[in-house]
């Protein structure tokens, strides 16, 4: 039987963080009332001219510098001209032939530990369109549909990388990877289901060996991880089958059916528009200096690839630590100011991992939006070394301290929470709990050591968590081998 | 003399003098455009009560001792492709009919600012298209100096409204030669300015990358006067271009000795009436007395100015027209069942047979496949034509041509045969094609219809045509004929 291999290729829009839109200086605020920012250059009125936002620009070249690829010095805008209520004029300003970045990469971490590089071959900017609202299921057997045109001229970056994945999961690991660099860049929130981060994929099978692509199909509206990483897999099994059954794939745009977990044809090659795309007269070449692009470089941050090589190589994490703790910028950048005070990687990467996560997901909060400086845990994890507190207590002091903002060892205080050290008083209340449970006593004597856990836990209840967990062990141990 | 057959200049040295107000003047012409617009039929819409308004303000402004511009108090009409906030503006198109802007265009704003006082919209070709105004769906408009003959187009009502008095100036737009073409019909000084000299915000855009917004006036005084208000860098619109406008009036009343001036021989085709080519040549020698020094040139790129003009300005036009869907504003089919049919019928109803020939030329030029043949290599012939241009002004001040390849044509003489009616616009495209400043002022008549010959200097070098111009008015009386309208 013949063994297939799946090429994919995206295309990834993400919408722009800026205050203003791309072409007039409304609001690009998400979530408002239907039509209220909007002005006579974005709803496209007679006579309107479009102003380009220079922070477009300069999220462009940030973008096309974290994806290593070349700035185009000189770019400009093309309309794309197509009809549909949802685009004010019905052409979308975006670029053709010159766009802002061209030949970039980027690289994921696959399952089996190697490494893969993405090719990316551009990247542009292009105004978004507006929302329509039916009142039926399709703008064709509608009876009336309504239009917000809130949408219109947010700015968009559209990046296309080469046919270099061979799976779902390599097309979610370069999403997952272009995402965060986004996010570390700063110049989107990619959200997927706000519509922030939106994947088209262009799928083709081929027998394994063989070098010409096969026929593709662009997939369209997955709302998600899971739905592209279905729509892939999909679409591979259907083409796959077309194939194995004699048929063959025609080149066509379908959508992805998330409830029917199927994708569907929309519109075929011979359907498809022709943008009649030529240079947008109404804006000027965008000339991009030397100096603009090293401006704007210096003010890139480390990005994720190179945070985790360094979290595994120089800090000894494991792969899998370092990339949870480089999953967002804001948690990357509190670890290495920890790590700044604590020379101790792992301690840091469990309590940031474990414990303060776990706490900051109950209150939906970030380590960026919360309560707390590194300085609060380099105190905290100190306050574990020199015995003053247990593990256990640890887990107490976190959520005091996201919520009140004080410092542990305040806390710790006012909480009377320090660790009980003394051997005298604690050997007093180790042989009281021996007396209290003559059973486990004769359990651990017949060989079941995990009756010493019952009993830890007993004198660690009597002394409210506070006592020192070594010392019980060890306290215990001795008074049970005396007997 | 009447005061509806003043300039702005001297109707302006006269209010300063106390010796007339702005309301006299404003209820002048308002009588005058009563007597004379039936015949005439330049105006979309009439503003008389906003003008009485605006000319009372002044009034008072001027009575409490403030500086006010040479243009305030001064009836004007306006093209009805400019923006007017709150004042319909209908490109003469039933798919504007009843579309009132929200915003006031850059012009506008400046002319507002400096006391211009607006008496109505004036008529033009369908979108701006055509040459003789006849492309208008709602009316035609009628040269003063023979109502049996076209003004011209598309600004066919500016000029006609200033040729009869009705306004003392009036903006137009020119993509084409739409300002200069009537201007020679109807005896006027017409400016098209450089590219990106005045704003083009809330100008309804027919071909983006040629259009310019430029005064009708009855002399060249005037037109420096039009030009100081209405010119200048305007952020909201990046295609205008950040350089100083000079006080254009310094450059009136000057020598003209020395300056070279170029005739491109290219200009006077087959197909240019006689008298036209025997009053242009007068016009030369008239120059030369004065002391230019005129020259025959060669532009051999001219040729295929007409082929590019035809392919560019439609396929911007395709674009820039295509947001009039019926959905937002404008004139919607109310019978369609779908989106599609919404589209089609308002589209098919909405625009006339000339707009919709343009649209349906400017796709196909820009279709895949046919984008390279058509689109881009006539922005390449663009590119030598602009070469052209360069190579002229490193040896010339000025080149010299005809505007128009005769005086006005009778209604309906053109409007039967394409082709001839394209061809008449052969001494213009160009000009807009390589983005220069160029004016049109009479030189002359032909059985009693006035005939102009068109001026072209380097881009910005504005100043440079107002000085040849004044100094050639100065030595001539074309420009204090005016028609004698019956009424
Ligand atoms: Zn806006």
């Amino acid at each position: 039987m013949t063994q297939y291999e799946a090429v994919i290729g995206l295309e990834v829009h993400v919408e722009l963080k800026t205050k203003t839109k791309i072409f007039c200086s409304c609001s690009t605020e998400f979530g408002k009332a239907p039509n209220s920012h909007v002005c006579p250059v974005c709803l496209g009125l007679p006579g309107v001219l479009p102003v380009l936002n220079k922070k477009v620009v300069e999220f462009g070249i940030r973008t096309g510098l974290a994806l290593h690829a070349d700035i185009n010095r000189r770019n400009k805008f093309d309309r794309k001209n197509y009809y549909y209520p949802d685009l004010s004029k019905n052409f979308q300003t975006s670029q053709f032939d010159q766009p802002i970045c061209e030949h970039g990469a980027l690289t994921i971490d696959l399952e089996n530990g190697e490494k893969k590089v993405i090719g990316i071959t551009r990247a542009h900017m292009e105004e978004d369109a507006g929302k329509l609202v039916h009142n039926g299921n399709t703008i064709s057997v509608s009876s009336g549909s309504l239009v917000d045109y809130n949408r219109v001229g947010v700015p968009l970056l559209e990046i296309v990388s080469e046919p270099d994945m061979r799976s779902a999961e390599e097309a979610k690991a370069y999403v997952d990877e272009l995402k965060k660099i986004i996010q570390y860049i700063d110049v989107s929130d990619c959200k997927m289901e706000e519509g922030s981060l939106r994947v088209d994929a262009n799928v083709s099978v081929r027998p394994i060996g063989q070098i010409d692509f096969g026929t593709r199909t662009e997939t369209k509206n997955m709302n998600s991880f899971k739905a592209l990483q279905r729509a892939i897999d999909y679409e591979i099994a259907r083409q796959i089958e077309t194939i194995e059954s004699g048929g063959t794939i025609v080149q066509e745009t379908r959508t992805w059916d998330d409830e029917r977990g199927m994708t569907l044809s929309m519109r075929s090659k011979e359907e498809a528009h022709d943008y009649r795309y030529f240079p947008e007269p109404d804006l000027a070449p965008i000339v991009i200096s030397e100096e603009w692009i090293e401006e704007v470089r210096r003010q890139l941050p480390e990005l994720p690839q190179s945070r985790r090589s360094r979290l595994v190589l120089e800090d000894g994490l494991s792969l899998y630590d370092a990339t949870v703790i480089t999953d967002t910028l804001a948690m990357a950048d509190f670890y290495d100011r920890v790590r700044m005070g604590i020379d101790d990687a792992k301690s840091i990467a469990n309590l940031l991992m474990g414990d303060l996560s776990k706490s900051l997901n109950e209150l939906g909060s970030s380590v960026d939006e919360s309560n707390i400086d590194p300085a609060h845990v380099i105190e905290l994890i100190r306050l574990m070394y020199d015995g003053t507190i247990s593990g256990k207590i640890a887990k107490q002091v976190i959520p005091e301290m996201l919520k009140t903002g004080d410092m542990p060892k305040k806390i710790v205080e006012e909480k009377g929470l320090v660790q009980m050290s003394d051997e005298g008083a604690l050997e007093a209340i180790v042989l009281s709990v021996l007396q209290e449970n003559p059973q486990s006593v004769e359990d651990y004597k017949n060989g079941k050591d995990k009756a010493v856990g019952f009993l830890v836990g007993q004198v660690m209840k009597a002394t409210k968590g506070k006592a020192n967990p070594g010392l019980v062990n060890k306290l215990l141990k001795e008074k049970l081998s005396l007997n | 003399m009447k005061f509806h057959e003043m300039t702005a200049h001297e109707l302006s040295a006269l209010m300063q003098q106390g010796q007339v107000s702005a309301e006299e003047i404003t209820r002048d012409h308002i009588k005058h455009v009563e007597q004379v617009e039936p015949s005439v039929c330049s105006m979309v819409s009439k503003t008389e009560s906003i003008a009485l308004d605006r000319a009372k303000e002044i009034d008072q402004k001027r009575a409490s001792g403030e500086v006010l511009s040479p243009l305030a108090g001064i009836p004007m009409g306006i093209k009805d492709n400019i923006s007017t906030k709150g004042v319909r503006t209908t490109c003469s198109a039933k798919m504007l009919e009843n579309y009132i802007p929200t915003y006031d265009a850059h012009v506008m704003e400046k002319l507002h600012e400096a006391g211009g006082v607006m008496l109505g919209k004036l008529n033009m070709d369908e979108f701006a298209m055509g040459s003789s105004t006849e492309n208008s769906r709602f009316f035609t408009t009628k040269n003063p100096w023979d109502l049996s003959c076209v003004p011209g187009g598309s600004s066919g009502g500016p000029a006609a409204c200033v040729s009869a008095g009705e306004v003392v100036f009036s903006l137009g737009s020119d993509t084409g030669g739409s300002i200069r073409q009537p201007a020679s019909l109807c005896g006027l000084v017409g400016l098209k300015p450089t590219y990106g000299r005045v704003s083009r915000y809330g100008l309804i855009a027919f071909a983006s990358s040629l259009d310019q917004i430029g005064p009708f006036t009855k002399d060249v005084e005037d037109a420096a006067l039009v030009m100081e208000t209405i010119a200048g860098y305007d952020r909201r619109d990046s295609t205008s271009a950040d350089v100083a406008v000079p006080r254009y009036r310094d450059y009136l009343n000057q020598d003209i000795k020395g300056m070279r001036i170029g005739v491109p021989r290219e200009y006077f085709a087959e197909g240019l009436e006689e008298t036209t080519v025997s009053l242009v040549k007068q016009a030369i020698k008239k120059f030369e007395d004065l002391g230019a020094i005129v020259e025959e040139i060669s532009m051999p790129y001219t040729a295929y100015a007409l082929a590019v003009y035809y392919i560019i300005a439609p396929a911007e036009c395709s674009s820039n027209l295509a947001r009039f869907d019926g959905v937002r504003y404008g004139y919607r089919d109310e019978t369609a069942e779908d989106i599609f049919s919404m589209y089609t019928k308002t589209r098919a109803e909405g625009f006339g047979h000339e707009v919709k020939k343009r649209i349906m030329l400017g796709t196909y030029a820009l279709s895949s496949g046919y984008y390279d043949a058509y689109y881009k290599k006539a922005q390449q012939v663009r590119t030598l034509i602009k070469q052209d241009f360069d190579r002229a002004f490193e040896t010339y001040d000025l080149l010299l041509t005809p505007t128009a390849i005769g005086p006005a044509f009778k209604f309906g003489e053109k409007s039967q045969d394409p082709l001839s009616m394209y061809l008449s616009d052969i001494c213009t495209v160009t000009i807009n094609l390589a983005g220069v400043p160029a004016l049109s002022m009479p030189c002359g008549f032909v059985n009693g219809l006035p005939v102009g010959l068109q001026l072209v200097a380097a881009p910005f070098a504005e100043g440079t045509i107002f000085k040849a111009a004044h100094a050639y008015e100065q030595a001539t009386e074309f420009h204090k004929k005016r028609p004698v309208l019956e009424v």
